[in-house]
């Protein structure tokens, strides 16, 4: 299933400047895993333990992964992932 | 003492002093570094304040700009510290202290942020200044970005407080109102932010703006008489200001401004939006997102930014993070209204309750001079004191007067201390 997983700026030059990746996957841990294949810098960057770094958040549709079921969130095709840094506002 | 760089506050990476916020190693936030300032002789820097202006750039020397501020900002800060002596005796606490940051421009702290965001943004070059708010912000971008002449954008939750839209649209700014809760407008202003030339001030310029909340810090000590609080009650939202305050007073501390410690530094937050201190309770350091659901909006941030440094924050200083239901909200807003004559809006009403529970639990040792942080004005949710009080409507003549007002004594009663 090809997910569409928008890439922050702050990224970009892991990701040779682009803005997004097409990747397959059936949960949200298991499409990062296939970018990180894709681009093997974004692990170090965004990923720790297995998991994600404090202040990376990661949404499906607009919505927190950690409001639904974090890196085990299913996705389905067609579903845009969003990583943003998490140190913005207030 | 200038700044010098961006360091990341979680892997020391260092950046030059741009429009960035975000570490692109680790993702940690940024945060201004400045020269040492241990060579600067504490008498002569105390004079130099003394004699700057009355708003923050008298604290110039703290704050991220590289050139002088410039002339046309709105003076933000320099508000009053008022002593509370019948709030401290309702309390049963000796010394006590309002510092009212709704004397403020646009009546709330955010005019300091905003101010040094602004300069900064200049300085870089930037025409059009933005934000995502919960309403105070949005006030202070609109307004500061008339007076200095640029273009502006400021992203609201569609569903706030009427007051605070209309006393932002007055300026001239571009309203977003966007179907969703602050979390989704800060979601989406990250991903605008990526993709336009614009400085939003709480996101890729958050660096300096943080900044501008230790002046908070260096007004108390200096009105004060150059000392440092025993304890800071304050409201915590993304904690970026209740982690400012104890900055502000640590730099102090370390140029030799003042004696003493950090204050013991007690957070405040609405039940309905406590992901912070739920966290405190729970023993945790990071803090779990929330949905809100509070009548506090200016502090209904339900993703904290800085959760994590408040939470380290409250527990290094023996502090704590409490939180209070809508009820206490409102009765702390009338308590602080009746007993110092101070108007606050709900983030004030929190920061009351949480106070008023302290005392009432005994963490607060009698002899201590606590400063309570009152960040905005009531004026702009008056829906949290519609229905508290009654008014005696009478006709035009005295017989009515007397028999309606004096004889009936329905002065409203004094407010009760907030139950914790």
């Amino acid at each position: 299933m090809a997910i569409v997983v928008k890439i922050p700026t702050q990224l970009r030059a892991a990701t040779g400047g682009a803005s997004s990746a097409s990747v397959e996957g059936g949960t949200v841990g298991e499409v990062l895993d296939a970018l990180y294949e894709q681009f093997g810098e974004l692990r170090e960057r965004i990923a720790d333990d297995g998991g994600l770094r404090r202040f990376v958040n990661v949404y499906i549709g607009g919505e927190d992964i950690r409001f639904l079921e974090g890196l085990e969130t299913p996705v389905a095709d067609g579903d845009e992932v969003t990583i943003l840094p998490a140190v913005a506002g207030g | 003492m200038p700044p010098e760089s961006l360091t990341c506050k979680e892997c020391h990476t260092v950046y030059p002093l741009d429009a960035s916020y975000v570490c692109e190693r680790c993702f940690g936030p940024l945060e201004v570094t400045y020269a040492s300032r241990a060579d600067v002789d504490p008498a002569e820097l105390r004079r130099q304040i003394q004699a700057g202006p009355h708003s923050i750039w008298r604290y110039r020397d703290f704050l991220p700009l590289a050139c002088p501020p410039p002339r046309d900002t709105l003076p933000a800060g320099w508000t009053p510290l008022l002593r509370a002596d019948r709030l401290a005796a309702r309390l049963g606490l000796r010394e006590l202290w309002i510092k009212n940051d709704a004397a403020n421009p646009t009546h709330s702290f955010k005019d300091r942020v905003v101010a040094v965001a602004l300069a900064r943004a200049k300085e870089l070059g930037f025409q059009t200044i933005a934000c995502a708010s919960t309403g105070n912000l949005a006030n202070a971008v609109a307004a500061h970005a008339a007076a200095a002449g640029l273009d502006s954008y400021v992203f609201i939750p569609s569903d706030l407080e009427e007051q605070k839209i209309l006393a932002t649209g007055v300026y001239g700014t571009t309203i977003v109102a966007v179907r969703g809760n602050y979390d989704d407008v800060n979601r989406l202003c990250t991903e605008v932010s990526g993709e336009r030339e614009w400085a939003f001030v709480n996101i890729n310029f958050r660096p300096y703006y943080a900044e501008g909340s230790k002046t908070i810090a260096y007004e108390i000590a200096e009105q004060l008489g150059w000392q440092v609080p025993d304890r800071i009650v304050g409201p915590i939202a993304s904690g970026s200001q209740f982690t400012k305050i104890a900055r502000g007073f640590e730099e102090w501390i370390e140029a030799g401004l003042v004696a003493g410690a950090v204050p013991t530094m007690n957070g405040a937050q609405a039940e309905g939006c406590s992901p912070v201190a739920t966290a405190f309770a729970a023993g945790h350091d990071v803090c779990r997102p929330v949905k809100p659901d509070t009548i506090a909006k200016s502090l209904a941030i339900g993703n904290p930014a800085d959760g994590p440094y408040a939470l380290d924050l409250a527990r290094r200083t023996g502090g704590g993070i409490d939180a209070v239901t809508d009820e206490e909200i409102k009765a702390g807003i009338r308590l602080l209204a009746e007993t110092t004559g101070i108007f606050t809006e709900t983030a004030g009403g929190v920061t009351t309750a949480v106070l008023a529970k302290l005392a009432e639990r005994g963490d607060i040792d009698p002899g201590e001079r606590v400063v309570a942080i009152i960040t905005g004005e009531g004026l702009k949710t008056l829906d949290a004191v519609r229905g508290t009080f009654e008014t005696v409507e009478i006709e035009p003549s005295y017989d009515a007067f007397e028999a309606s007002v004096e004889a009936s004594s329905t002065r409203p009663a004094p407010a009760q201390p907030v139950a914790a």
